[in-house]
């Protein structure tokens, strides 16, 4: 015997309580972009302690369960990890937050399995410890089984191949509501009430079968626009779903790292709702769509065009420049022209920063991740409350594939279905380039005055094509 | 209800086996307490610059559930408990392997180049 394996338990405990720092103080270096790398690292040591301890301490796992398991997920992986582009990180966080939640349900599923194996004709519902483990095993398939099915239809949605609202009965709140108590019911049913492995193993098992559709009913509804807090919450619910998972097994390690997540989650959803000045239940239950649908914009008058000839002088004469990018940008793989004509700009003499709205693009973040690649120094990017105050200083702005981020009418329409939504006021900047290929609405749906405004000109066309002419007639004046 | 009654509530011959342990649930829920505290003070302090990086990182943690899957694979378990154990791995396995890959390439775009070199080139 090893001096390790004599450590037995303790030991294990001790590699996890390791395990569990080097999260912590990954997600604490995680504060800063300079040391962000370091804590990836950090956090990914931490990971390869947690799996390291768990198999030389306590490890005697299946060999062909272990490897093949672990060598199918390696590849994929990094497949995922060097094949996925920037444009794309929203879906692939959206595939990655089901494989969690996935995860965490089969290994309660299995722990269930042989759980009752190990211990034949053991009443799981007899005393405390056994209705806590039945419950703490309904919880996880609960939730790891909602992540799931939520997390691939929002994949699917993200990647275009899915733009329903319903699929036939399912996405309607009644619906929902009905199969959210039915679990409930069942999770309690499984804990207090069943008896015997057996019984408690198919309540368990209906629990799935009801939460799959579950997942599904309450994303289904969700819209593009309300994307970002779908995706961020369902990253909620796979941490989640390990914190319960943890509770299973008996595993402080696993309800740590989880929680971790989970709180990570919430937080993120919680900035989402708060930039578009909406709550949770709001974006989950009220179906945007339809209230934006009865506000449909009645045409525009007056709106003024530019060609990339006639804005190119304008954009010269400027001394300070603001680009706002949008998800379009990252529709258009506008963001290395981005930075071309920013360059470009810059060699002229002209400052030029971004205003990152939170809500711009599909998930938290993603403008940043884009500009990074396309190397746009990160501090050139500004927060909304860094840079709202600072518009009406500002010669010449440019909006590249946003629109309701940038949408005056949240603050001077109180009939608007977005009032309230905190917006980057860009029309407060003498001129303002407005890169859109049509007049169409956004993803909420609705009217932009903006594009009425006096300073604004529309510079219709696709975004990389007119950054392009753009660069083009800047380099030649 | 208070601990003391909870720890009197357990069976006797519970209470034999662990003289002085409280139940998982409540030792579970102390953790948990504490740590959902611990989370938001720290995700709190993440820029929003780092918020894709931050919930790929968080994928790739999530994963930690392969700890969990590496108990229920274990050998003389039966057949669904290893199938369970095996579809556990691989997808666990995904969201470390996937997730911990994926974001370091985002940081590595963030940190390849110094805060601002623009500033630094001749204004020629």
């Amino acid at each position: 015997m090893t001096p390790l394996a004599l450590l037995g338990s303790t030991g294990v405990e001790l590699v996890y309580m390791g395990s569990a720092l080097l999260f912590i103080l990954g997600l604490k270096l995680l504060s800063r972009v300079k040391t962000a790398r370091t804590a990836n690292r950090w956090a990914a040591l931490g990971m390869a302690l947690a799996i390291g301890g768990t198999l030389f301490l306590v490890g005697r796992v299946e060999a062909w369960v272990l490897l093949g398991g672990a060598a199918l997920g390696s590849v994929v992986g990094v497949l995922l990890a060097l094949r996925t582009p920037m444009t794309s990180m929203p879906e692939m966080v959206g595939f990655l937050n089901g494989m969690g939640g996935a995860a965490s349900a089969c290994v309660a599923l299995g722990d269930l399995a042989n759980f009752s194996q190990d211990r034949p004709g053991l009443t799981l519902a007899s005393g405390p410890t056994g209705a806590e483990y039945a419950l703490a095993v309904g919880l996880s398939l609960l939730i790891g089984a909602v992540t799931f099915s939520g997390s691939l239809l929002a994949y699917f949605k993200l990647s275009g191949r899915l733009q329903r609202t319903r699929l036939g009965p399912i996405g309607s709140q009644a619906l929902n509501a009905v199969l959210g108590l039915a679990c409930l019911g069942l999770v309690a049913w499984a804990g207090f009430v069943a008896e015997g492995g057996d019984t408690i193993l198919s309540g368990h098992l209906a629990i799935v079968a009801l939460a799959l559709l579950l997942g599904l009913g309450l994303v289904v509804p969700i819209g593009g626009a309300d994307m970002p807090v779908v995706i961020s919450l369902l990253n909620s619910y796979s941490g989640m779903a390990a914190s319960a998972t943890g509770f299973v097994l008996q595993n402080n390690l696993l309800i740590v790292a989880g929680t971790l997540v989970g709180a990570s989650g919430i937080i993120l959803t919680k900035i989402m709702c708060k930039a578009m000045n909406r709550s949770l239940a709001n974006v989950l239950f009220a179906n945007f769509a339809e209230q934006a649908a009865s506000q449909k914009d009645t045409g525009y008058t007056g709106v003024k065009s530019a060609s990339p000839e006639e804005a190119a002088p304008v954009l010269a004469a400027a001394s300070s420049v603001i680009i706002c990018p949008g998800y379009g940008m990252a529709v258009a793989q506008a963001q290395h022209k981005v930075r071309e004509l920013a360059q470009l700009l810059e060699k002229k003499g002209i400052g030029v920063r971004y205003a990152i709205h939170p809500v711009a693009g599909r998930m938290p973040g993603h403008m940043n991740v884009l500009l990074a690649e396309a190397d746009v120094p990160y501090d050139r990017l500004f927060d909304l409350d860094q840079i709202n105050g600072d518009f009406q200083n500002t010669d010449v702005v440019i909006v590249i594939g946003a629109n309701d981020v940038c949408n005056p009418a949240a603050i001077e329409d109180p009939k608007s279905p977005i009032a309230g939504m905190p917006v980057l006021s860009v029309w407060e900047a003498r001129t303002v380039f407005v890169i859109k290929r049509s007049l169409a609405s956004g993803y909420a749906g609705i009217k932009n005055p903006l594009f009425e405004r006096e300073n604004t000109l529309m510079c219709f066309g696709d975004a990389k094509a007119y950054l392009e002419q753009l660069v083009a007639e800047l380099k030649s004046t | 209800m208070s601990l003391a009654l909870l720890v009197q509530a357990l069976p006797a011959d519970q209470a034999a086996d662990a003289p002085h342990t409280l139940s998982f649930l409540l030792v579970g829920a102390w953790v948990l307490l504490l740590a959902i505290f611990m989370g938001v003070e720290l995700i709190s302090k993440v820029p929003p610059t780092l918020h894709t990086p931050l919930m790929s990182g968080s994928n790739a943690i999530s994963g930690i559930t392969i700890v969990g899957a590496l108990y229920c694979a274990g050998t003389g378990y039966p057949l669904l408990g290893q199938v369970m154990g095996f579809c556990a791995i691989a997808m666990a396995m995904i969201n470390v392997v996937g997730g911990f890959l994926v974001t370091d390439r985002m940081l590595r775009m963030f940190g390849t180049k110094k805060p601002a070199p623009k500033t630094r080139e001749p204004g020629s």
